[in-house]
């Protein structure tokens, strides 16, 4: 055994254990995967947005060269619909809408790229073509294209049973205290304000294969999922009827997910299914359109919100009305999402004492939307970061005083916010100050000056914001509706010659787990980096697990992996202490070295875990052989991650375009195992606030078109979009879990959109700018600074 | 069905393909080289940047047969047959220019690409420009942006090892 390597434990910028086969095109995305006997499936979708679906013919379309199947909703008679992981509650106590989602349309088509029928042949271009040759009569049905569309009387139904398209009308807080507050307030803020469609848009198009073996009845599913037991928990009791052990789900290398790989598709289901009626493998590989048009997008919610404030600018009371767009199916976790990862939040870092929000989700024709990047969160943080800014400029108060003065103080953790949560720890004034000290904030008005004189204008913003990861306890958010745990399984297999494979229910697809959970086991026991694997992504593999969403890998699978070594170390110990003929008590571990307290009678990790393989000297008769454990944790409480975003940028006058020249991010994320990944994570989500503030929208027209599905239409934020990032951390550490750690993938994607527009709004100030719809485009700001030009020249 | 000889990585072979099949479907599928990606299918996206002749082309966008009689290096065919790295992908990893790595051959290759046409060396504003036909979703482009900026300094031979990144 080599000698300890401190510098790839908790605290080591290590390069990524992954990178060298990225690097050399030796990833295993799933398209990369090839079955023998393989066929192909295309998926023939719907392109109106509410139809009933009068006839489908395939005929012709089954004798073209190649084919090997065609399927319709007709075909899966005995199939169960796409399942809703969370259950909703009305204000009345009865439950929500959940209208049947079936694998294959069956009467009616409900949004553009529906899936209306499969295709099976024997390469992908012979599937395409005859899923162009199948003929489907169609009656057009008017759509429910948006929110407003659906919930004005006498609407179309997108469901038949589902009246006035409302999934829910829910609500969180004490609706007579909030009120009787604002009725005390000097003063109210209202304001209105739209969290933009997104379009997530991982660069890996979602893929899957089925795969059955006849001899055993086993089937395998690949795919591009962020969470493969969970696929597999869903597709399987609640779609194809598959028992656990005759089903393996593998989700290989994904190509980033971002939330929208979480979710159970119905492509898996189809790829499946139709291999064991085929018994051949099927594989399915999404083009570009058909990912705009089929996976669950991100936000669409529309907010009215009222703050009552004293006449310190101390806030009294916040009340919140949400429209959240269900699109035309509900997505696995899409409930949850404007409910308990939303108006939860809705307190973010101030003392607000009373909170009341109520939420009611509607169905319209349009592709279904869940999580992505921060789910809720960034909902929750740009209502509250404008509005406080909006209160500022409204009472006349300082930007920066007014957040300081209803921040939640240090000595007040934990603290018990009137939404729900309890937060255990943070430092929001020390975020403020190092970012405010890192932007120049005070230097600021000499750069407004200056850039003036180049005749652009530079305008400053900020958000403070608090976020909740590791979604937890499992008893806590199944009282709230969840219909899973939400625990995290590691197993530690410490091999005979003592390096170790560790099986992790999570997933990795970019966020470097392989690397960064390697790191807790060199040092925690000891191993260099170099005999450590991480094993994630299959359900053959792995025993259990929740996979990786909601930034809570480390939190909840890390907790879960120390939970198992603190077993291999007690085991561990006991087999030292027979070798040294010592007491139990007196055996000493630290970091590969097993030592008698105060002598110098040691063992090395390596001879421990040959000795547990080979029980020759072993106390056989009170221990089991071998060193291999598994654990399951239970989170005890939410990880609060917050900090502060500055943002500051120009805008040119004769164009409206807006260019980030400065982005600053403190972020306290809890103890940092590999900071080097920690600032990539924050960088990535920084690009993906900035590209929703300012490029990034997901638009339908009244028919229910969907007008921006391609790269052409919707803006992704490019290279020469985005300015270099400086991200930072202030670590105040969570006190539940064993590594303090917090979360840090979703950071930045929920603290900048806020910071962007508040310093668009800022730069615009003179223009009597109250607020600007994300995201600001060129265009937008261009028609704002057009039409007050002759209002400034008259001045 | 017609064929096409190409040269790939140093190896010559001869595919017979559709006359729709791009040159892309032909190293994926055909040559079973899926370190080349596909990620849109609007030619936006750049992760199936591929040299063919030398020139960086999104394999996506030519068909298989107008490659014919080509050479194509391709993002396995870029580390030296004892599997050093070339200096660009040796930069990605050191400045943790790469998440999901889906994106990752497509730019490295049109990263090698823009290097080489700009011996001078290039401004990190030139490096943004230069990216405009790749899309990465990850990474914010940050770190490969500075990824690049310390390649061309080894490729062009100003330096005679990669400059390694701040801790």
């Amino acid at each position: 055994m080599n000698v300890v390597t401190p510098f790839e434990g908790i605290g080591a910028s290590v390069k990524r254990k992954e990178d060298l086969r990225f690097l050399s095109g030796r990833g295993q995305y799933t398209d990369d995967i090839n079955r023998p006997g393989q066929t192909y499936a295309a998926i023939l979708r719907s392109p109106h947005a509410h139809a009933r679906i009068v006839s489908i013919d395939t005929a012709a379309a089954s004798a073209m060269p190649g084919v090997v199947a065609i399927f319709t909703g007709a075909d899966m008679p005995d199939l169960g619909g796409i399942p809703c992981g969370w259950q909703i509650h009305n204000k009345d106590g009865t439950p929500m809408a959940e209208p049947m989602h079936p694998v294959l349309a069956v009467g009616k088509a409900r949004f553009v790229g529906d899936a209306v029928a499969a295709v099976i042949a024997e390469t992908r271009a012979q599937a395409r073509d005859a899923a162009e040759a199948i003929e489907v009569e169609y009656e057009v049905l008017p759509a429910a294209a948006t929110m407003e569309a659906a919930l004005a009387p006498g609407a179309p139904l997108v469901h038949d049973g589902v009246a006035g398209n409302v999934c829910y009308d829910w609500h969180i807080g004490d609706r007579a205290v909030n009120e009787a507050a604002f009725a005390k307030a000097a003063k109210v803020v209202e304001f209105e304000l739209v969290n933009n469609r997104l379009v997530p848009n991982a660069m890996e198009p979602r893929a899957a294969i089925g795969d059955f073996d006849r001899t055993t009845d086993e089937y395998t599913l690949y795919t591009t999922s962020q969470n493969p037991h969970v696929i597999r928990l869903l597709m399987g009791a609640f779609v194809l009827h598959i028992p656990e052990h005759k089903l393996r789900v593998v989700a290989p290398d994904v190509g980033g997910g971002f939330g929208s790989k979480i979710f159970h598709y119905a492509e898996e289901a189809i790829v499946t299914w139709a291999a064991g009626k085929l018994g051949r493998p099927v594989k399915w590989t999404a083009e570009r359109t058909e990912s705009f048009m089929t996976d669950a997008h991100g936000r669409d919610h529309v907010t009215k919100a009222r703050l009552a404030m004293d006449a310190d600018g101390k806030f009294l009371a916040l009340h919140v009305q949400t429209l959240a767009n269900m699109g035309a199916y509900l997505s696995t976790f899409a409930t949850s999402v404007p409910t308990y990862l939303y108006a939860t939040l809705l307190a973010g870092v101030y003392t607000t004492p009373t909170v009341y929000a109520e939420v009611k989700a509607v169905f319209t024709n349009t592709v279904p939307v869940d999580a992505y990047r921060g789910a809720g969160r960034p909902e929750a943080t740009f209502l509250l970061e404008r509005l406080v800014d909006v209160a500022a400029a409204e009472t006349g108060m300082d930007r920066i005083e007014i957040r300081r003065r209803n921040f939640i103080p240090n000595d007040a953790f934990p603290y018990q916010t009137p939404v729900a949560l309890q937060y255990d720890s943070g430092d929001y004034t020390a975020t403020l100050e190092q970012a405010l000290k890192t932007a120049d904030w005070a230097g600021f008005e000499a750069r407004r000056a200056e850039a003036k004189a180049r005749g652009r204008l530079r305008g400053i913003g900020i958000s403070t914001y608090i976020e909740a990861c590791g979604i937890a306890p499992s008893a806590v958010v199944g009282s709230l509706g969840a219909r899973a745990g939400l625990y995290e399984v590691g197993t530690i297999r410490v091999h005979p010659t003592g390096s170790v494979t560790v099986l992790t229910g999570t997933h990795s697809h970019g966020q470097g787990h392989e690397t960064t959970l390697a790191q807790l086991v060199t040092d925690r026991l000891g191993v260099p980096l170099a005999q450590v694997d991480v094993v994630h992504g299959d359900t053959a593999k792995i025993p259990f697990g929740m996979g990786t969403y909601g930034s809570r890998s480390l939190a909840v699978g890390g907790s879960a992996m120390v939970k198992a070594m603190d077993k291999i170390v007690a085991k561990a110990r006991r087999i030292a202490a027979h070798l040294m003929e010592a007491s139990v008590e007196d055996v000493e571990f630290d970091r590969g070295t097993f030592r008698v307290a105060g002598t110098d009678k040691t063992k090395s990790w390596g001879e421990i875990a040959l000795t547990a393989y080979v029980p020759h000297n072993y106390p056989i008769e009170e221990l089991e052989p071998g060193l291999d454990e598994t654990a399951f944790y239970d989170p005890k409480n939410f990880t609060y991650p917050g900090g502060c975003h500055i943002c500051e940028v120009e805008i040119e006058p004769e164009t409206g375009i807006t260019t980030v020249v400065n982005f600053t991010a403190v972020d306290d994320v809890g103890r940092v195992i590999n900071p080097m990944i920690v600032e990539g994570q924050v960088q990535g989500g920084v690009a993906q606030g900035i590209g929703q503030a300012l490029l990034e929208a997901c638009v339908y027209d009244n028919e229910g078109q969907l007008v921006s599905a391609s790269f052409m239409d919707y803006q992704m934020p490019r290279a020469n979009d985005l300015p270099p990032v400086s991200v930072a951390t202030h670590t105040t550490l969570c006190t539940h879990n064993p590594l303090g750690v917090k979360g840090c993938g979703e950071v930045g994607a929920i603290g900048s959109p806020p910071a962007v527009i508040n310093a668009v709004v800022d730069a615009l100030k003179d223009y009597g700018v109250r607020h600007i719809e994300m995201p600001a485009t060129a265009a937008k700001i261009w028609g704002i600074i057009n039409a007050s030009r002759p209002a400034m020249a008259a001045e | 069905m017609p064929q096409v000889t190409l040269t790939v990585n140093g190896k010559t072979s001869t595919v017979e393909v559709e006359g729709r099949t791009l040159l892309v479907e032909l190293l994926r599928e055909k040559l079973r080289l899926t370190g080349t990606h596909v990620g849109c299918d609007t030619s936006q996206c750049g992760a199936c940047v591929v040299h063919v002749d030398g020139e960086s082309v999104k394999a996506c966008t030519i068909l298989a047969l107008q490659a014919n009689g080509s050479q194509v290096t391709t993002i396995e065919g870029l580390a030296k047959p004892d599997g050093t790295l070339h200096p660009m992908q040796e930069a990605f990893r050191e400045y943790h220019a790469l998440q999901c790595g889906f994106c990752t051959p497509g730019m490295v290759m049109s990263a090698i690409d823009l290097v080489k046409k700009h011996p001078d060396g290039l401004s990190e504003k030139e490096i943004r420009e230069g990216l405009e036909g790749n899309l990465c979703r990850c990474t914010g482009y940050h770190n490969i942006v500075k990824a690049i900026a310390a390649a061309q300094e080894v490729m062009h031979g100003r330096a005679q090892a990669l400059a390694p990144a701040a801790e």
